[in-house]
């Protein structure tokens, strides 16, 4: 009832500071000086599959509330093929408009729409997001450059990347809606890269990302990348968003 | 919050002659060297037209000891706060929750999962319901969305909720609106000092008004709908000061596109813009709403103008509730100040594939086009179709050389390019001039081909057409077709541009 969520709403709103705390980073790392990208000829840290495998266990939050008796152990890592795209990849770009009749919180139709992730790519991309005839991707990180993101407020675009399999964006900058949408809806993790990452990996590498190091490792270049933390957005994220996060932790009662 | 008192106004600030345009702009030597003038002028408006609001605690007006900007002082206000400064995390009670055919069904389907089947949303005044997107299509899901919104609205008894069941003939649906954005201020939902949220990035066009108003997703929608308030960050305020009387050639959108040019598609991410200055205050409601609608094409957060007696006189009989205005403390601090002078600019042109690509509208003079769209919430209001009318009774009754597509924004826009005479036409209707240069019939209200929509969906580019369109996005595939090249530009460009196949300074015509 709307009633008891409003007498909550200031334990809620500690947590949910996250959507936007994280926020104050990204104007300041546009200015930030760059590192440079640490090179190491690391071993690789597991034998590579050529399956992605993601260690997390939110997915598909929007189909059925997840049992709470699941195990909750934290993805401290997503190891899978990564896909790179460029500087302000917009909201069109991820879900074309003509798809926005498909209602992300219908549970056919999200998985429907995780089918048309990032089809509105131009041609110019050559290898395809989603191959034909599959609904999910390969590739389990999105390596992006400035203002991902940007254009609308569709909560369709992190939906859609999430339904498709990804499990994390890595990109200088967001566009601020679609950074609090991802928060939000727990879909991706929207990851901040200190360098251009984009430029130095390409689409097909094998990547790790170590979440609680803050750290992108390209097993198929050997090079490593620091991230900016992902700070309080992690767990409400890990939760499935912010409305799984709230009851997770107690702030808002376990059942509509 | 330290970076609220930096001042960064760029090195690509300064104005270098042979970069078109720019000659026209400086950078303010101080961020914070607000101007002075016009602050008397506001104030004395404000007491005679907004009565003070018993029920509310203005941090906002009189005894504020720290100085803050409008949008600061309108969140202040909606947080029951006294004093705000950039970077905080606050709860917002929101006045208006606007989602539409799109993003409402998923709104509507998280807010059931999350606050019970039977939850009721927490003011049935204050969430308006727009159905705007794919209204005139066959798609069966678009259709469908719309039927979700109706049974909603019926079960929670919403009280503005602007239906279309007859899509054969819209005329036939008289609580149909058309572009929520536009439907929000001309049904009076749009008022100074208020906290607008709505499912679409375009909201902040209600920032003309002089409130604070931005786009959210759904699952905030899904919040707000059960919670009525919803966790914003206060962003820090850009201020842009335009000075200078407008050419006669030049629109709104031409400021907009040289802002965005200037500052880029993400220079405003997480920040407020401020609209201030001679040139502002001369502007019309609508032009105000262009002006707003675009801060989102620059990753702004929200849009203000001042409220003034312009806005004042646009409310006096669209709303009957009592709204108070604020406006920002000359001692406001802002993250950075840009002065223009307006009289100097040329009409400009955004070139593929994004709004921030700019060009003047005469650089692109041998570019081909195939068509032309006037239409959208950012350019389909009634005084986009009278600049594009103007420019055709200017040219001589030229006749169009490529399709030219006219999408009204709402109903009553139809109406008005249906009704209205045409200065210098001899009392001529809008609808007539479009007739006799050849354009096509104006279509049914609705947001139509800005966003592609449905293949079935009136003008959308469903092939590698090129495109001058008074919308507000060109990234590939915007208007449908991936190859498609739109060209951004004001209802002049656009209309010049339709009588001479290419992409054409309006001055050709007008002067």
């Amino acid at each position: 009832m709307a009633v008891s969520y409003s007498s909550s709403l200031s334990s809620f709103a500690a947590a949910a500071a996250f959507a936007e705390t994280k926020a104050s980073i990204a104007p300041a790392s546009s200015q930030a000086v760059r590192f440079a990208s640490i090179s190491s000829a690391r071993p690789f840290i597991a034998p590579l599959t050529s399956n992605s495998t993601v260690h997390r266990n939110r997915r598909a939050s929007f189909v059925a509330p997840r049992a709470a008796a699941e195990s909750h152990s934290s993805p401290t890592s997503f190891h899978g093929l990564c896909y790179v795209v460029g500087d302000n990849i917009d909201t069109d770009q991820i879900i074309p408009a003509e798809y926005l009749t498909l209602v992300p919180s219908n549970p056919a139709e999200y998985e429907k729409l995780g089918s048309y992730a990032l089809i509105g790519l131009p041609a110019s991309y050559e290898k395809r997001f989603i191959e034909p005839n599959e609904t999910k991707t390969k590739y389990s990180i999105v390596i992006g450059g400035e203002n991902f993101g940007c254009g609308s407020s569709r909560e369709h675009a992190p939906v859609a990347l999430g339904a498709a399999g990804v499990a994390a964006v890595v990109a200088q900058s967001y566009a601020r809606i679609f950074f609090r949408n991802s928060v939000a809806t727990g879909e991706v993790y929207p990851l901040e890269s200190e360098v251009r990452v984009c430029e130095e990996c390409r689409t097909g590498d094998v990547i790790t990302i170590e979440l609680g190091e803050s750290r992108l490792i390209n097993h198929t270049t050997g090079k490593e990348y620091k991230l900016q933390p992902i700070g309080d957005a992690g767990p409400v994220i890990e939760a499935g968003g912010i409305f799984a996060y709230a009851r997770k932790t107690g702030m808002i009662p376990q059942s509509a | 919050m330290a970076s609220s008192t930096i001042a960064s106004p760029s090195a690509s600030f300064i104005p270098t002659k042979k970069e078109l345009g720019r000659s026209a702009f400086s950078p303010a030597s101080s961020p914070f060297s607000v101007p002075k003038c016009r602050k008397s002028i506001s104030k004395k408006i404000v007491s005679v037209m907004a009565p003070q609001q018993s029920e509310r605690k203005p941090a906002a007006t009189g005894s504020v000891k720290t100085a803050m900007t409008m949008t600061e002082k309108i969140l202040a206000r909606a947080s029951e706060k006294t004093h705000l400064s950039p970077g905080e995390n606050v709860w917002v009670d929101v006045d208006i929750l606007m989602t539409h055919d799109v993003c409402g069904p998923g709104s509507i389907g998280i807010f059931k999962k999350e606050f019970g089947q039977n939850a009721k949303v927490w003011d049935r005044e204050k969430i308006v319901i727009i159905p705007d997107h794919y209204i005139f299509t066959n798609d069966e899901r678009a259709n469908r969305n719309v039927d979700i919104l109706r049974d909603f609205c019926a079960e929670q008894n919403i009280k503005y909720f602007y239906d279309i069941q007859d899509r054969g003939n819209f005329k036939a649906n008289p609580d149909y609106k058309g572009v929520c954005h536009i439907a929000l201020a001309q049904e009076g939902h749009c008022r100074p000092g208020e906290v607008l949220l709505g499912t679409d990035s375009h909201t902040c066009t209600a920032g003309a008004f002089g409130q604070f108003a931005t786009g959210i997703g759904n699952t905030d929608a899904g919040f707000v709908m059960g919670a009525g308030k919803l966790l914003l960050k206060v962003p820090p305020t850009l201020r842009f000061v335009m000075d200078g009387e407008m050419p006669d050639y030049i629109l709104a959108k031409d400021l907009i596109l040289q802002i965005i040019g200037e500052i880029s598609v993400a220079g405003a991410t997480y920040k407020s813009m401020e609209f201030v200055g001679s040139t502002v205050e001369s502007l019309n409601m609508e032009e105000r709403m262009t002006l707003c609608n675009m801060v989102v094409e620059a990753g702004g957060k929200n849009g203000v103008v001042p409220a003034d007696s312009t806005t004042f006189k646009y409310l006096e009989d669209k709303t009957s509730l009592p709204y108070e205005p604020v406006y920002s403390d000359q001692q406001a601090r802002f993250l950075s100040e840009y002065r223009f002078d307006i009289s100097k600019l040329e009409p400009i042109v955004a070139k593929p594939h994004s709004p921030d690509n700019r060009a003047l509208a005469r650089e692109c003079k041998d570019v081909k086009i195939d068509r032309v769209y006037i239409g959208s919430c950012t350019g389909g209001k009634t005084e986009d179709f009278m600049a594009a009318a103007k420019l055709f009774v200017a040219s001589g009754y030229k006749k169009v050389k490529v399709p030219t597509f006219l999408v009204p924004a709402t109903q009553k826009v139809w109406m008005d390019v249906y009704s209205l005479p045409v200065p210098g036409s001899g009392g001529k209707t809008c609808s007539q001039i479009f007739e006799e240069v050849g354009c096509d019939t104006p279509a049914s209200p609705s947001c139509g081909a800005c966003l592609g929509g449905p293949k079935d969906t009136y003008a959308r580019m469903n092939e590698p057409k090129v495109c001058v369109s008074t919308t507000n996005r060109n990234f590939p595939g915007r208007m449908g077709h991936k190859e498609g090249e739109i060209y951004l530009a004001s209802p002049y460009t656009a209309a010049a541009s339709a009588l001479t196949g290419y992409v054409t300074d309006p001055r050709d015509f007008l002067q």
